[in-house]
């Protein structure tokens, strides 16, 4: 019985690629919905995760043993117009108390109008400490960082990044350039290394300047809103250590027993994590949106399929006279259905593959697209079920034609 | 061998009913040669139709090699004409875009004989109708007389019980018409049963029985024992 349906299939694929071989332009046009389907879902989904798996290599640039520590507001204390704050005390304090530091720095961040010449652009200003380098894992690529020096006198020193040299027509070599941050004169002492752009999206529109210039700068504008980022030496007392910091910012913020935290404390691997599901959640929507192209391409399967039993209709009824049961006609044109469809798959996903390798080459703001095997086994299997579906619906009209019918039909 | 008794086959077309064979017996023995002849409407599609297996008869008894056929299932039936009847159609009903070897080797995959064995019968029968030399010919590259050949071989390639050919000579010029009769000759002397559906009489004339069918039933039957298969006309 086994080895019976093992021929029977073996048979019905071979007539399917004997009648594909007979139709080959028409196998052709019926797979290119597939094909452009497929092709575009992996791309999509290349690109995408492409993306992702560059801004993760970014963040485990940051170490895997580093802590970021930030304020929160509940939503509901929000709309009361409370805003939780890390102050200049809690930095002090984890900085003083906290054992197994490696670095840490506070960063505050804001975005002010910078001017040079008459240009003005919008920037990320960054206060932060020395430190910074080490937490976030980078360099300069000339002049030098902030040195502890900077905090003590507060000089009106910065380091910039690439693309706010470029935004402000800053000379080749800008440093020793002066240009302003909300009206303020600072000097350039130092360009940071070039970090490249995701999605459009520039992560060299900074400049940084010391911790306590920046506080300078906001206290205009109400307390600062600080995050704290910690580097620590030993890995595997990340836990005990969120406990210890935990206990630290409750007691310095004066919270109760059962009163929430008004703070965050993340890893890398959280931040990093939490980035993964918000990118999987896009390529799922995105995905499922060009998925609907399959559908379409699924549509052409069956609309060819009909046409192709109408116009095979005296071959049926042949292959009828001369002893073809009903399922070996179904599964004739079932087969043929699924092994378009199969192919189309195929060739979608390598399409998808060099396409998405191709647009992330030529569009250099994109990372290297990563074709990730659930992707290409969903595409496929998404493709070969396309073509079941949209196949049974003709095969079973081929397979209830009667014989007499079918060999007299015109 | 084939025996068909109080045949009947009633169609129902639009709101008429259409009596197409009414109670019709007839006995076939192994190795006739027969044609059946009748106008159009007599019923001789009809017949042909019961005989091949390709429908079953309203009421009657059909039986072929001792089996009774005429309550058998569309799937029964298929496996019926699949190893019992061959089929020569007129339009000779070759797969198009299809070698005639593979044209040939079709009836075999519904009998599920191996691709090998398949393939070796296949050649077989075209060598015995005389295209050994043109299996791997595609339909529209072969004459009339030619595809008809294919389609005898298809029709061969199973050793029937019964072949059936249905006005086989309709689409053929008189001299490859000769051709094809002489091969129906040999076939007949070989030993197999031949049944020619027909409405020429020059046609009908060289069979050994003639059966006439006329208003859904047997006219006439005659037997021409005097005919020689040797005696080909030039």
């Amino acid at each position: 019985m086994k080895v019976k349906a093992i021929f029977v299939l073996g048979e019905s694929c071979r007539s399917a690629a004997m009648a594909i071989r007979a139709n080959l332009f028409r196998a052709f046009l019926t797979a290119l919905g597939i094909i452009i389907g497929v092709a575009s879902v992996v791309t999509v989904v290349s690109l995408i995760q492409g993306f992702r798996l560059a801004i993760e290599r970014q963040f485990q640039g940051l170490g895997s043993n580093s802590l970021t520590v930030s304020a929160y507001t509940p939503p509901m204390d929000e709309l009361k117009g409370l805003r939780a704050k890390l102050s200049q005390d809690d930095v002090a304090d984890l900085r003083a108390q906290i054992a197994g530091v490696e670095a840490i720095t506070p960063t505050l961040e804001s975005v002010q109008e910078t001017r040079y010449r008459g240009r003005t652009h919008s920037t990320f200003v960054r206060g932060t400490t020395p430190a910074y380098l080490e937490v976030n894992a980078t360099q300069v690529d000339g002049g030098r960082f902030l040195v502890p020096q900077d905090l003590k006198t507060r000089n009106n020193v910065a380091v910039i990044g690439v693309k706010l040299a470029e935004k402000l027509n800053l000379p080749a070599d800008p440093l020793g350039t002066h240009f302003q941050i909300a009206g303020e004169w600072f000097k350039i002492v130092g360009v940071l290394e070039k970090k490249g752009e995701s999605f459009g999206f520039s992560m060299d529109d900074y400049v940084i300047i010391p911790y306590p210039k920046a506080t300078i700068l906001q206290n205009e504008m109400g307390a600062p809103d600080i995050s704290v980022q910690i580097s620590i030496t030993d890995n595997l007392a990340l836990t005990p250590m969120k406990q210890q910091i935990a206990n630290l910012l409750r007691r310095n913020h004066g919270l109760k027993e059962g009163e929430p935290d008004d703070f965050r404390i993340e890893t890398q691997e959280e931040i990093t994590a939490t980035f993964g599901e918000l990118m999987n959640g896009i390529t799922l929507v995105i995905g499922g949106v060009v998925a609907i192209s399959l559908l379409v391409g699924g549509i052409g399967i069956m609309n060819i399929m009909l046409v192709s039993v109408t116009e095979r209709t005296r071959e049926i009824g042949v292959r009828k006279a001369l002893g073809a049961k009903r399922n070996h006609i179904l599964l004739q044109f079932l087969t043929e259905a699924v092994l378009i469809s199969f192919v189309a798959g195929a060739l979608g996903l390598l399409i998808g593959m060099g396409v998405s390798q191709a647009v992330a080459g030529a569009i250099p703001q994109l990372a290297s697209a990563y074709t990730p095997p659930w992707a290409a086994v969903l595409a496929f299997g998404f493709s070969v079920g396309t073509g079941i579906v949209f196949g049974i619906l003709p095969a079973m009209k081929a397979a209830a034609l009667d014989p007499i019918e079918a060999l007299q039909y015109e | 061998m084939i025996h068909l008794e109080q045949i009947t086959k009633t169609y129902r077309m639009g709101d008429n009913v259409v009596h197409a064979l009414r109670g019709l017996d007839l006995s076939i023995a192994q190795g006739e040669f027969i044609a059946i002849i009748g106008s159009s409407g007599s019923g001789k599609s009809t017949l042909m139709n019961i005989l091949g297996c390709l429908c079953p008869p309203s009421s009657g008894v059909y039986r072929l090699r001792d089996r009774a056929v005429e309550h058998l299932s569309e799937d029964q039936l298929a496996e019926i004409r699949n190893r019992e009847i061959g089929f020569v159609f007129q339009n000779f009903h070759l797969l198009a875009r299809t070698t005639a070897l593979d044209n040939v080797m079709l009836p075999l995959i519904y009998a599920g004989v191996p691709y090998g064995e398949r393939e070796r019968r296949a050649r077989l029968a075209l060598t015995r109708v005389g295209l050994g030399e043109r299996i791997d010919h595609l339909p529209n590259q072969l004459s009339g007389g030619q595809r008809q050949r294919v389609a005898i071989a298809r029709a061969l390639v199973t050793e029937p019980t019964l072949i059936l050919a249905d006005e086989p000579t309709g689409n053929l010029d008189s001299k490859t018409t000769e051709e094809i009769m002489a091969l129906f000759d040999e076939l007949h002397e070989a030993g197999n049963t031949l049944i020619l559906v027909t409405h020429e009489p020059e046609i009908a004339e060289r069979t050994r029985r003639v059966i006439r069918i006329g208003d859904g039933q047997v006219v006439s039957d005659t037997r021409n024992p005097a005919r020689q298969v040797t005696e080909v006309p030039a």
